[in-house]
């Protein structure tokens, strides 16, 4: 490992999840490096976005979900941390974009707004800036009133990354973010990536190897024993893990032999 | 050459049922094509009739006019239409906010609480079935109860109050419902969304899901203005019949459906009956237009269509 990447965001101790008496994922143990692409990848239901939501603790949502292990972030606790605070630094993108019915300034000004910020002339520099890290501006900087759902889906997604960057987290969680998209739009999306990741640590959940060969520093590779429980094959340097994988089973995987 | 015979029978068989099938599929078109202008002249010839013998009654000093009352029912039916305005908005009030909220608690927090206990559990399905069946019952039962209730026992009287809250009482399971419908076609992606900023559920719930769901809820609590407008028999047992003018809310008064019965089952003023229902007919025409502007714009306004 190079020490390009100064520390671990996240820590993640013997994490376990369940749905009731259904175990989704059974003892992580998993470093997450700041500032960096970490792709998740794995076969379907193998636990990959319940993973993903247990680190802005989405999962507590769900009835009968309990969590078992320690998931530290710049070492605290998350379990112990505010839960508004905790969501606030770790934002979110989901699968299908999910802009509300809003209209553009509306939606980025959404959050900075829910903690409390009322000044209209803060709200708009906070949306400018948002959506320029988000390379939204120039094509929606006139028609900000506009609703945002007559947005393509390509703009309604990265609507909804400047959203999540309007309230300033540090961490970005992406479920799929491109699945729901074209090929120019999954593009731009991944270009962005590079960029925020300058200042953001992102981990993003994937089926495409390919995305997750071009784009991430770094990947995990999940799979589900026979009880359908998720667990951790390998983690490493994407370069080594798509080249050189320590396991057998990452290889079959990345190679299309299963999955 | 068996086969060759064997295909051509089973050909004129396919054509025979295809024939067969087709004449099924007009006398059925026949049918509903029948049933449904059936049901559209009804409605016309009633709408017609009512419009048609009430305006020959119907001109300026009628509507300008108060009820004079008497067994000749003189006079116009100007006080009516105020205190069917008042009873509306008054009724409406009170329902909204009480109806949202239970709307709002089922939707939201009822799943969650009833997980905590079972005897919550048990008094939230119970509420459900509760408004289910009341949604159901006729209005003279809630007129009797508001009688029992705010006219005799809490002493308010005949007035536009306890006509108001009984009417609430009647409107109240329809807005539950409505707006619970509507509460439940809000995608979980929006709350998710919200939540996943940072944002609390109270503050997801008040600007993201209600401000989603208004449509449905308007169109809820429209209906129920109209119900308030029709309804006779509740009123009849809690507003009293005055054709004054109601003060405060503490007066009886008349609504036009009251009046509307009043005329003709106590007068001999029945083409003035026929004058007040052709108004009242024409205003519900009116708010069922109101409603499709409204809901449309609201529909357009949340999918960013111009």
């Amino acid at each position: 490992m190079t020490d390009r990447y100064n520390h671990y965001k996240f820590e993640v101790e013997s994490l376990e999840v369940n749905y009731g008496d259904f175990r989704a994922l059974k003892d992580i143990n998993l470093q997450i490096k700041a500032n960096a692409i970490t792709s998740i990848i794995g076969p379907s239901g193998c636990g990959k976005s319940t993973f993903l939501r247990a680190f802005n603790r989405m999962n507590d949502l769900i009835p009968n979900v309990t969590t078992n292990g320690k998931i530290s972030k710049d070492e605290n606790d998350i379990c112990k941390m505010n839960i508004v605070n905790l969501r606030k630094s770790v934002g979110m993108i989901f699968q299908q974009p999910n802009p509300f019915p809003k209209s553009i300034f509306d939606n980025v000004a959404f959050g900075p707004r829910a903690h409390g910020l009322k000044s209209m002339t803060e709200l708009e520099g906070i949306v400018e800036r948002s959506l320029r890290q988000s390379v939204l501006w120039d094509e929606v900087k006139d028609d900000l009133t506009k609703s945002a759902l007559a947005l393509s889906g390509g703009q309604q997604q990265r609507l909804c990354i400047a959203r999540a960057l309007a309230v300033e987290p540090d961490v970005l969680l992406m479920d799929e973010p491109a699945s729901a998209l074209d090929p120019i739009s999954t593009l731009r999306i991944e270009e962005l990536l590079q960029e925020l990741k300058k200042d953001f640590t992102i981990l993003i959940v994937t089926h495409n190897m390919q995305q997750a060969a071009r784009s991430s520093d770094f990947t995990a590779f999940f799979n589900m024993d026979k009880d359908r429980a998720g667990y951790l094959v390998e983690c490493g340097e994407t370069s080594k893990v798509f080249t050189y994988p320590e396991k057998k089973l990452t290889e079959d995987y990345i190679s299309g032999r299963f999955g | 050459m068996g086969s060759e015979v064997g295909s051509v029978v089973e050909l004129a068989k396919n054509k025979r049922n295809l024939r067969r099938q087709n004449t099924i599929q007009k006398f059925g078109y026949a049918l509903v094509w029948l049933c449904g202008s059936l049901a559209i002249a009804a409605v016309f010839w009633i709408v017609g009739y009512v419009l048609s013998e009430g305006f020959q009654v119907i001109d300026l000093e009628f509507l300008t006019t108060r009820p004079a009352g008497g067994v000749s029912g003189e006079g116009g039916m100007s006080t009516t239409i105020v205190t069917t305005l008042y009873l509306v908005v008054l009724t409406i009030v009170l329902a909204t906010p009480l109806g949202i909220g239970a709307a709002i608690y089922l939707v939201e927090y009822a799943a969650d609480a009833s997980r905590e206990s079972k005897i919550i559990e048990f008094l939230i399905r119970a509420s459900r079935t509760g408004v289910e069946i009341l949604a159901g019952v006729p209005s003279i039962i809630f007129g009797l109860f508001g009688f029992a209730l705010f006219v005799s026992y809490l002493k308010l009287g005949f007035s536009l109050l306890s006509a108001s809250l009984s009417g609430a009482a009647l409107v109240l399971p329809m807005i539950i419902r409505t707006s619970e419908e509507a509460l439940l076609t809000v995608p979980r992606s929006y709350r998710e969304g919200s939540l996943s900023l940072g944002a609390t559920k109270w503050y997801t719930i008040f600007n993201v899901v209600l401000p989603s769901a208004m449509p449905g809820i308007v169109t809820g609590i429209v209906l129920s203005v109209g119900r308030i407008i029709a309804e006779t028999a509740i009123f009849w047992v809690t507003l009293g019949g005055s054709y004054h003018l109601p003060k405060s809310i503490m007066n009886s008064g008349r609504s036009m459906a009251l009046h509307v019965y009043s005329l003709a089952s106590e007068t001999r003023a029945f083409d003035k009956a026929m004058g007040t229902a052709a108004i009242l007919i024409i205003m519900i025409i009116l708010l069922n237009l109101a409603i499709n502007i409204l809901s449309r714009r609201l529909t357009n306004r949340l999918t960013g269509r111009k």
